[in-house]
């Protein structure tokens, strides 16, 4: 019996969350070396997921959806992000968005050298390179990640705070990440939408967001279609639903750098 | 949130239900899981694998980490799983769903159970042997066997 099949039964359990005590432990020591096993039990997740998927019932009351928002909105107003100076800055949720975009970066990177030197190595020697790349990672972001950082925005002397964005976008993951700063407060009952303009066809929604009492606003990773490919990224103003369609005007615009 | 809610809730408030038998807890764990999202968006990696059925698989989790009573043993963040059908829309679902309960309906008697009681009901497959009285090899060979059958229908 090869190493993999040992583990294969043991596999389908982990996937179900249902393997415990010592046999788990084995299995965790096995999947830190086996970049095979990894990838079977991730396709086994998968496949538990179409167990799930395939589950109808009716929708949660409604309820359910206002005590998310409130919940939401109460953890906003005091978000748990480190403040790096004593001035009232949007850098607190920079640090927090930057944080996620620098960790998905990481961990894709980290799963698809993992991936292909799976072929090309020993597990162990992989483990150590991928381990190497993350620490790499690490010191490049660590001005972006370390709380201790000094972090400055340097714009023309003497202008006034103008409404800014920033827009990072991967296409071939489908990953976005959008930091703003110095938005206008909104009347009750709306919010901006972040627009991807594609190359051909109707503006796309990605994403859906209110700024902080400073202006301060992020959208991290909204759900996108694969592979579109960006033109130009645009916010409006909409009910705070969001809307499938952008309400002119555009308040902000931005085409590629 | 609310667009991530309006197209997520149902899927997840679903999979809750089914497996906790009760609303309000069910409400509890749709919560719980779209604010962990919330809170932690990177634990989501858009790369490897859709939103709606990464959601599907954390909400099992939890709900079934409920229903024993237990702590989470599993960090969000370190549930990676390959591309799977999104699923969001509504008749997608229902087509997925009719195929899956044809494949299930398809299987062994035993080998359908056992992955059931696995699945929406937390157990281990130690209890699904004392329950059934069968060997726990043979149970954890059926639950995996189930497990890749589901497979092979979605991939043809």
């Amino acid at each position: 019996m090869s190493e993999h099949e040992r583990y294969a039964e043991d596999l389908a359990l982990y996937a179900l969350d249902a393997l415990w005590g010592e046999d788990r432990a084995q299995v965790d020591e096995h999947l830190a070396t086996c970049a095979a096993c990894r990838r079977e039990l991730e396709q086994l997740r998968g496949d538990t997921a179409l167990l799930a998927l395939s589950t109808t019932g009716p929708r949660p009351p409604q309820r359910a959806r206002q005590r998310l928002l409130d919940a939401v909105a109460r953890e906003a107003r005091t978000p748990k992000v480190m403040q790096t100076s004593t001035r009232r800055s949007w850098w607190g949720w920079l640090g927090w968005a930057a944080t996620a975009a620098v960790v998905i970066f990481a961990l894709s990177l980290w799963r698809e050298n993992s991936e292909l030197k799976g072929s090309l190595a020993s597990a162990s020697s992989q483990a150590a390179k991928s381990a190497r790349d993350v620490e790499e990672i690490r010191r490049i972001a660590a001005p972006i990640l370390e709380p201790e950082a000094q972090r400055v925005t340097l714009v023309a002397a003497k202008t006034p705070p103008q409404p800014q964005g920033k827009v990072f976008y991967l296409r071939n993951r489908s990953s976005l990440v959008l930091l703003a700063n110095n938005l206008p407060a909104l009347p009750a009952q709306k919010a901006y939408e972040l627009w991807l303009i594609p190359t051909n066809g109707a503006p796309i929604p990605a994403g859906v967001f209110k700024p902080d009492a400073h202006g301060s606003a992020s959208v991290v990773n909204p759900p996108l279609p694969a592979g579109a490919e960006a033109k130009a990224f645009a916010i409006t103003v909409e009910n705070e639903a969001g809307s499938a369609t952008p309400t002119m005007p555009l308040v902000m615009m931005g085409a590629g750098e | 949130m609310a667009e991530l809610y309006d197209r997520y809730s149902s899927v997840v408030y679903a999979v809750a239900l089914r497996v906790l038998g009760d609303t309000g807890a069910a409400e509890d764990v749709l919560q719980e899981v779209l604010l962990q999202l919330w809170r932690k968006p990177s634990a989501f990696d858009a790369a490897r694998g859709s939103l709606g059925s990464w959601l599907a698989v954390i909400t099992r989790n939890r709900a079934i980490d409920s229903l024993r009573k237990r702590r989470p043993e599993t960090d969000i963040e370190d549930v990676v799983l390959s591309v799977a059908p999104d699923l969001a829309g509504e008749a997608e679902r229902a087509r997925a769903a009719e195929k899956v309960r044809g494949v299930m309906g398809s299987m062994a008697p035993a080998q359908r159970s056992a992955l059931e009681m696995a699945y929406w009901q937390g157990m281990s497959h130690s209890e699904i042997a004392d329950k059934t009285g069968e060997p726990l090899g043979t149970v954890k060979t059926r639950i995996r066997a189930g497990l890749i059958v589901l497979r092979k229908a979605f991939q043809t």
